[in-house]
């Protein structure tokens, strides 16, 4: 839906957000708060599938529950919204029922590393064919700011009123240890580089990661008195060092301390689908039963590209340490692309 | 034939299951009666003890449980001395592996027929197919099935490369009880 | 009608036990995706699915639990597959949160469980028939649910095609109530060709993209199903939901959708509930049993009415929905009603209910491991009968 609105009197212009194309705008106004980082990072997101040039139709987004998890509610693809935790799961039913599909999980830390914890370790582990994209605000927001299991130690949580003492989950390291094919982690400040880290995602054969760290001002920001959404925002460009490829067992995140972003695992392994194949035929021939269609032969065989996508504006945030790892990322990549 | 029950026991390893599911075929399958096969489930593995109930009936089988054994057939002294209480003392029929289970002085009209399961078995080269020696004399013993249908069971339950195998230790077992 | 496919279908004869019939009933429906985690009694069902499935055409998926194995159906299902999952008492548990996501979703999918017995780890090798109630209450919120109960492995492969069937039609999980006893009982099963298995398929919208609602219905109330890539680019959503899919937090859109959810299944009652009924025409007294026990309990009035007493029996194949209607008016002409569970009594509360004092209810339970004694229901029955 447009929605309209008069600038002049006589004349009706047409108020449009550059990615309606992709977006529900029938129902926003969305529900995040302002200057949450989820829109940031959904545009981000957005953009990558224009540039990914996969076909619409075959792109499928789940979510869980949570802030994160309303990103399906305002994705235009297919889209579903499931229970907390198991979006995971479903989008492995999914992908196993149509290889042609593009199954993206867009939903939060509380939702991927605490509930749904045992279906995010063990989809990497079967490097299954889907991309997870984890906004990582260090909080549970839906629910009132509660601590998650990536809250870094000390902060205070409306759980952990006296500060938060439990080690908190590196992601990339767990995902890495796990198996997944890709691993990138960005903030919401880095929208540049998040959004060539969600093409190379969604690009990416079997199981991708990308961690997008992102500002809840409303709860994680007021109750540790870290300021406005400008100023967390400046945090993430003074605190950020972006050091691809860098060793995974050093980047956690302490409480208001420096975070490491990057591309730092990018690596080819048979996918479940892969190796589900390749067993079958080894031990069955001539009479397994294949189901023929890949994501590679299916974004092969479709030519139709969706149009790409819009200018950006917004400049990419985040210093450059120039302590490229280059063992499993790319280089950086600040000069590419079709950025306005 | 009225309903019959039977009991099969021994010690995990033995084919204990396999032999309550190949009379059951036959009946079911090859004779156009009824059967019911039933096993108890437990976390034993081999070399533990080991039961398979059968019955076999001209009707449909409701109850599919024994009530009263007809037959016992039993292949370990353990099995033997478990169930054999529970044998028809008025007709009942015990098959049992001589090398294995040395039965008692029984009570009433209970019929009793050893067979050298086990040895009879080895001189076939390979004593796993002791538990098909032992289908064809309890064949032949009880006329619980027909002995063709028996065959037929045990042609169609075993693994292809050992069918003629099983098939030999089927009629070494049911001469065995003819002579 | 569309037909089973051949290459599904294992037409013969053969010696299966409860749990393999099952897997078969799956086939021949046209299953081509489970997704399990193994959990006896009910493994068996997925080792044979496993097996099968390579050279059938379809995929079998080991999840990290149950809770990833009903979800994961979920997905499949809504990516086109023909769906089911397996397992037992403590599984069975794990998935009641996306069970309900399933009726919320009106996913169609099969969810067997071998009954053994509870609670928590309780009795894993040996039966119970205590899940039933959970089978229709165990997930939060108002929702119906389809629920059959073989009692033989011929039926374990007949009312799993049925579930399937049931679950395409109606467009709802439905669960086939297995027991222990059930599932690792031997018995012949007759398979037939494949031109004679009906299925139900699914009922795909024939709306264009644009015009598609995913929860527009007519006056079934079953919506039409699109599946994912189809270019509807459609919302699904767990929460309370609009004709559009579109979450709408309001008591009137609430009050629409449990509705609809509920009596899409509760007006269909008597199309859905099958029964099998045995002298009931004079009975005074008539045993009501399901599963496992109905075989017990046949037993037993067998052994009642030969001592003359006029006793009838009652088989239902349809746990859930309850056939409300059908017992209140068989209450209005009998003296009572015994029924045995394996479980401290469970069904019995709906025939209670039902029954609303116009028949006496008599409940004869027994705490799993094994089955009544035939002895109990014959002695029952002889009691309410005097």
């Amino acid at each position: 839906m447009t929605q309209t609105k008069t600038t002049q009197p006589g004349s009706e212009q047409e108020l449009k957000h550059p990615q309606d194309h992709l977006l529900r705008s029938d129902r926003l106004p969305h529900i995040w708060c302002a200057t949450c980082g989820i829109g940031t990072v959904l545009k981000c997101f957005i953009e990558a599938i224009d540039r990914s040039k996969i076909p619409y139709d075959d792109i499928a987004i789940v979510s869980g529950i949570g802030c994160t998890g309303r990103v399906a509610g305002y994705v235009k693809l297919d889209s579903y919204h499931t229970t907390h935790g198991r979006a995971i799961p479903f989008a492995t039913g999914l992908k196993l029922a149509n290889r042609r599909l593009k199954v993206v999980v867009f939903s939060g830390d509380g939702d991927l590393s605490a509930i749904g914890g045992n279906h995010l370790i063990h989809a990497a582990r079967r490097n299954m064919d889907i991309t997870v994209v984890c906004v990582n605000n260090f909080i549970y927001g839906m629910t009132g700011g509660q601590a998650a299991p990536t809250t870094p130690g000390t902060a205070v949580t409306s759980t952990t009123p006296w500060g938060a003492f439990e080690p908190a989950f590196n992601l990339p390291q767990l995902l890495e240890a796990c198996g997944a094919s890709y691993v990138a982690r960005w903030t919401s400040l880095h929208v540049r580089r998040l959004t060539k880290s969600f093409t190379e995602a969604l690009l990416k054969k079997g199981f991708s990661f990308v961690e997008a760290i992102a500002p809840c001002s409303t709860l994680y920001a007021r109750r540790n008195r870290l300021g406005s959404g400008y100023d967390l925002m400046k945090f993430y460009h003074d605190h950020s060092e972006i050091r691809h490829g860098a060793d995974v067992n050093e980047v956690d995140i302490g409480f208001q301390d420096k975070i490491t972003v990057g591309k730092f695992i990018d690596r080819d392994r048979p996918t479940w689908l892969e190796l589900n194949d390749q067993q079958h035929e080894a031990t069955l021939g001539e009479k397994y039963y294949r189901h023929a269609e890949t994501i590679a032969a299916a974004a092969e065989a479709d030519a139709a590209a969706p149009p790409t996508g819009t200018a950006e504006k917004t400049q990419d945030g985040g210093k450059d340490s120039g302590k490229d790892g280059g063992k499993n990322g790319g280089k950086d990549d600040s000069k590419e692309g079709s950025h306005a | 034939m009225p309903r019959r029950e039977i009991r099969i026991t021994g010690y995990g390893g033995q084919g204990i299951i396999l032999t309550g599911y190949i009379f059951g075929k036959a009946a079911a399958i090859f004779d156009d009666r009824y059967s019911t096969m039933t096993q108890s489930f437990g976390p034993e593995a081999r070399g533990s003890a080991c039961a398979s109930a059968l019955v076999v009936d001209e009707e449909v089988i409701a109850y599919p449980y024994l009530r009263q054994t007809d037959v016992l057939i039993a292949l370990s002294r353990e099995g033997y001395e478990k169930y054999i209480d529970e044998l028809n003392q008025d007709g009942g029929i015990l098959i049992y592996d001589q090398d294995m289970v040395e039965p008692q002085e029984l009570k009433g009209t209970i019929k009793m027929y050893g067979v050298p399961a086990a040895r009879l078995a080895e001189e076939l080269g390979k004593r796993i197919v002791q538990n098909i020696v032992v289908v064809g004399f309890a064949t032949a013993a009880t006329q619980l099935v027909a002995k063709d249908a028996a065959r037929k069971a045990v042609e169609s339950s075993v693994p292809e490369a050992l069918i003629d195998l099983n098939l030999q230790a089927f009629e070494k077992g049911y001469e065995y009880f003819d002579n | 009608m569309a037909r089973a496919d051949p290459g599904h279908v294992l037409t013969g004869s053969h010696y299966l036990d409860g749990d393999h019939a099952c897997t078969e009933g799956a086939l021949s429906a046209g299953c081509n995706f489970i997704a399990g985690y193994p959990i006896t009694p009910s493994t068996e069902v997925v080792e044979r699915f496993a097996r099968r499935i390579p050279t059938v055409g379809g995929t079998f998926i080991q999840m990290e639990d149950e809770i990833a194995s009903i979800t994961a159906i979920l997905g499949a299902a809504w990516g086109g597959a023909k769906v089911m999952t397996v397992t037992s008492g403590p599984g069975f548990s794990l998935m009641m949160e996306n069970i309900g996501l399933g009726a919320m979703l009106e996913t169609p999918c099969v969810i067997v469980n071998v009954q053994r017995g509870g609670p928590s780890t309780g009795l894993p090798t040996m039966v119970g028939q205590a899940d039933i109630m959970q089978a229709r209450w165990g997930s939060h919120g108002d929702y119906e649910i389809i629920a059959l109960a073989p009692q033989s492995p011929q039926e374990a492969y007949t009312l799993t095609i049925e579930a399937f069937n049931l679950a395409e039609k109606y467009r709802t999980p439905v669960m086939v109530m297995l027991d222990e006893c059930i599932g690792h009982m031997t018995e012949k099963v007759v398979i037939p060709e494949a031109d004679s298995i009906e299925l139900t398929e699914r009922r795909k919208t024939d709306k264009p993209p644009g015009e598609y609602l995913p929860f527009a219905v007519g006056e079934d109330m079953i919506p039409d199903m699109a599946h994912a890539g189809e270019g509807h680019r459609y919302h699904i959503t767990s929460l309370t939901h609009d004709e559009q899919g579109y979450p709408v937090m309001s008591a009137e859109v609430q009050d629409k959708l449990v509705r609809r959810l509920c009596d899409k299944i509760r007006n269909n009652t008597d199309e859905i509930v099958m029964l099998e009924e045995d002298g009931l025409d004079d009975a005074d007294v008539v045993v009501l049993s399901y599963g496992i026990t109905s075989r017990v309990a046949r037993a037993a009035v067998d052994d009642a009415r030969e001592k003359g007493l006029k006793v009838g029996r009652l088989r239902l194949l349809t746990v859930w929905p309850f056939p409300e209607r059908y017992i209140r008016e068989l209450a209005e002409r009998v003296k009572a009603f015994v029924v045995p569970e394996i479980n401290y009594g469970q069904l019995v509360l709906e025939v209670e209910r039902c029954a609303a004092g116009r028949a006496q209810t008599i409940l004869l339970p027994h705490m799993g491991g094994d089955v009544h004694d035939p002895a109990v229901i014959l002695q029952a029955i002889e009691e309410a009968a005097s």
